[in-house]
């Protein structure tokens, strides 16, 4: 089995967002940028795949050379082989995913895991923009996921209040949600591993974006409320209030 | 403009974030002087596409198949994108919800459309509709436009309000799309719901606990407050990491985020990566024996002292007000 995982290289989730220069993206400055959570479960998901039935892993990334990072990281967790689609310019979800498909369709993978979000833009919408325009089947936010014969898989995607089994026939496209696997932790070997492994550079469609951002700005911070008081004792005024103010209960 | 909302159901009946989101266009269509239609998808749903009158929408069109019983993400784009091309529907609006998440970035692709994802707020300036959504799980938020001639946006659940619905009825069309086998390579076979559990995504009352419980056995605590509350049960990501608690309950970066009208925060100091995730909630109350923890800082009520102590005291003062 082909089997790509996509990952993306994201600030980690301690950042504390500060508005850049521009007005439209945050400042970059001191922020330190890890594989995107979600992906993780990915990558480990293609590892167990690869492990089960055999085949190769190929992790994918589009951005600039910082994301060979997050590439690494994919290979001394166990991919076999990197792909960085070196483009750092600013792209929207349709536009990453229009270079990833273009680059997917030549690789003709059985699967393409992605996370189910990038914690950045937090759009969830790569995955199933590249399933359409492979013209694959998909499922998202996947937490469980068997194969069934070479033509077809069960996923378990997670939906308000329940779970979704949704059969799917190969090849298919799926998102990771929290709960599909434990990533491991790369090995020593697999560090040492990795360093040595190349990371294959390509160049991938330039983007056309259809969607603009105008500008970023922090939330209204939500000043310090009052404290009601300690202990049981602060409870009835505390009902009180929610009830009679703040009209919520 | 012309705008096709698009009306979430499960199991034939529509769900709340359904009105929202055709009061929302309603409300973007008057400003525009735009023309809206609802669409409705499932297999027996003709019965109640005309009560989405009541919300503004004055014209229904319905697609019924015996295959829609359950979602399929393949049909549904096909469908979304088949009948906003023939009501020449420029703007598409779905639910930032499980199903509105999945197939909305398919109805991008199918109608060349940019796609403003999981909006806040939605304005029209000059003609062109201004998006405002979160970034970062809420560190940051974003105003963005759609460069696109057509455009697909999902409306984040419980920020549009719908208010009461007006009574009117409204027209319902059926139009028929065939939906073969080819159309159906991704489809639901089953769903199972846990039983009575509301979903933090969705809840407009949400309990959490975090660390300081202790462990997994005292989270009855917060799950008898959420019950007298009709709320639901959230969880740091310190106590899911734990397993004490499902993943699907986690709120903040890594889980869900969140703008209920209350939420209580138990036992949880308030990391950046949760503040991330619930400090949109309308109301906060925060109870930590820590008077310094961070959580304070976002609260509108706080409690400090021992939440074993007034969890319990809480729930019972609650059940007072409601007469349980």
């Amino acid at each position: 089995m082909r089997l790509v995982a996509c990952v993306n290289h994201v600030p980690d989730t301690e950042t504390k967002v500060k508005i850049g220069a521009d007005g439209k993206s945050i400042d970059r400055a001191g922020v330190n940028f890890v594989i995107n959570p979600y992906d993780e479960f990915a990558v480990e998901e293609c590892l167990r795949l690869k492990e089960k039935s055999g085949g190769e892993v190929i992790a994918v990334s589009l951005g600039g050379d910082p994301h060979k990072e997050t590439l690494r990281k994919a290979l001394a967790m166990g991919a076999d082989k990197a792909v960085l689609l070196k483009d750092d310019s600013p792209r929207d979800s349709f536009s990453v995913a229009r270079a990833l498909a273009d680059y997917l369709k030549e690789l003709s993978p059985d699967i393409i895991f992605f996370g189910k979000q990038s914690i950045d833009s937090d759009d969830a919408a790569v995955g199933g923009m590249v399933a359409e325009m492979l013209g694959l089947p998909s499922a998202s936010v996947v937490v469980g996921l068997e194969l069934a014969g070479e033509k077809n898989a069960v996923a378990e995607r997670e939906v308000e209040g329940g779970h979704e089994k949704v059969a799917v026939s190969l090849p298919a496209v799926f998102t990771a949600q929290k709960g599909l696997n434990e990533p491991r932790y790369p090995s020593l070997k697999g560090i040492m591993g990795a360093k040595g492994k190349p990371i294959e550079e390509k160049q991938p469609t330039p983007p056309q974006n259809k969607t603009e951002v105008r500008s970023m700005q922090k939330p209204h911070a939500k000043g310090a409320g009052k404290i009601v008081g300690t202990g049981a004792g602060a409870v009835s005024e505390l009902v009180r209030m929610l009830h009679e103010e703040a009209k919520v209960i | 403009m012309k705008i096709l909302a698009f009306a979430e159901q499960r199991d034939n009946q529509f769900k709340k974030v359904a009105f929202e989101v055709i009061k929302a266009a309603r409300k973007v269509a008057d400003e525009a002087q735009a023309e809206l239609v609802a669409l409705v998808v499932g297999s027996a749903v003709q019965g109640i596409a005309a009560s989405l009158g009541g919300y503004g929408a004055s014209r229904v069109v319905v697609v019924e198949d015996p295959n829609l019983a359950l979602y399929s993400t393949t049909a549904y784009a096909k469908i979304i994108r088949e009948v906003a091309n023939k009501e020449n529907a420029d703007v598409v609006m779905l639910p930032a919800t499980a199903m509105g998440k999945d197939v909305a970035p398919r109805v991008a692709v199918r109608l060349e459309a940019g796609l403003v994802a999981d909006c806040t707020a939605l304005t029209v300036e000059g003609g062109n509709l201004v998006a405002t959504r979160p970034v970062y799980a809420g560190k940051a938020l974003i105003e963005t436009v759609v460069t696109s001639p057509r455009k697909v946006f999902t409306l984040r659940p419980n920020v549009f309000t719908s208010g009461m619905s007006n009574g009117a009825s409204a027209t319902v069309e059926r139009v028929a799309i065939t939906i073969g086998d080819g159309d159906l390579t991704s489809r639901v076979k089953e769903v199972a719901q846990s039983s009575g559990k509301l979903d933090v995504a969705e809840a407009d009352i949400i309990v959490s606990g975090g660390r300081g419980l202790k462990g997994p056995e005292n989270f009855v605590l917060i799950e008898e407050l959420a019950s007298v509350l009709g709320g639901a049960v959230g969880a740091s990501r310190a106590v899911v990491d734990a397993g004490w608690r499902p993943h699907d309950e986690q709120v903040g970066q890594t889980g869900k985020t969140v703008s209920p009208s209350l939420y209580i925060a138990v036992a949880i100091s308030g990391a950046i990566q949760h503040l991330a995730g619930m400090s949109s909630s309308k109301y906060i109350v925060a109870i930590n024996k820590d008077k310094d923890a961070p959580i304070f800082q976002v609260a509108d009520y706080g409690i400090v002292g021992d939440a074993f102590e007034i969890v319990p005291a809480l729930t019972q003062e609650v059940r007072k007000l409601s007469g349980k």
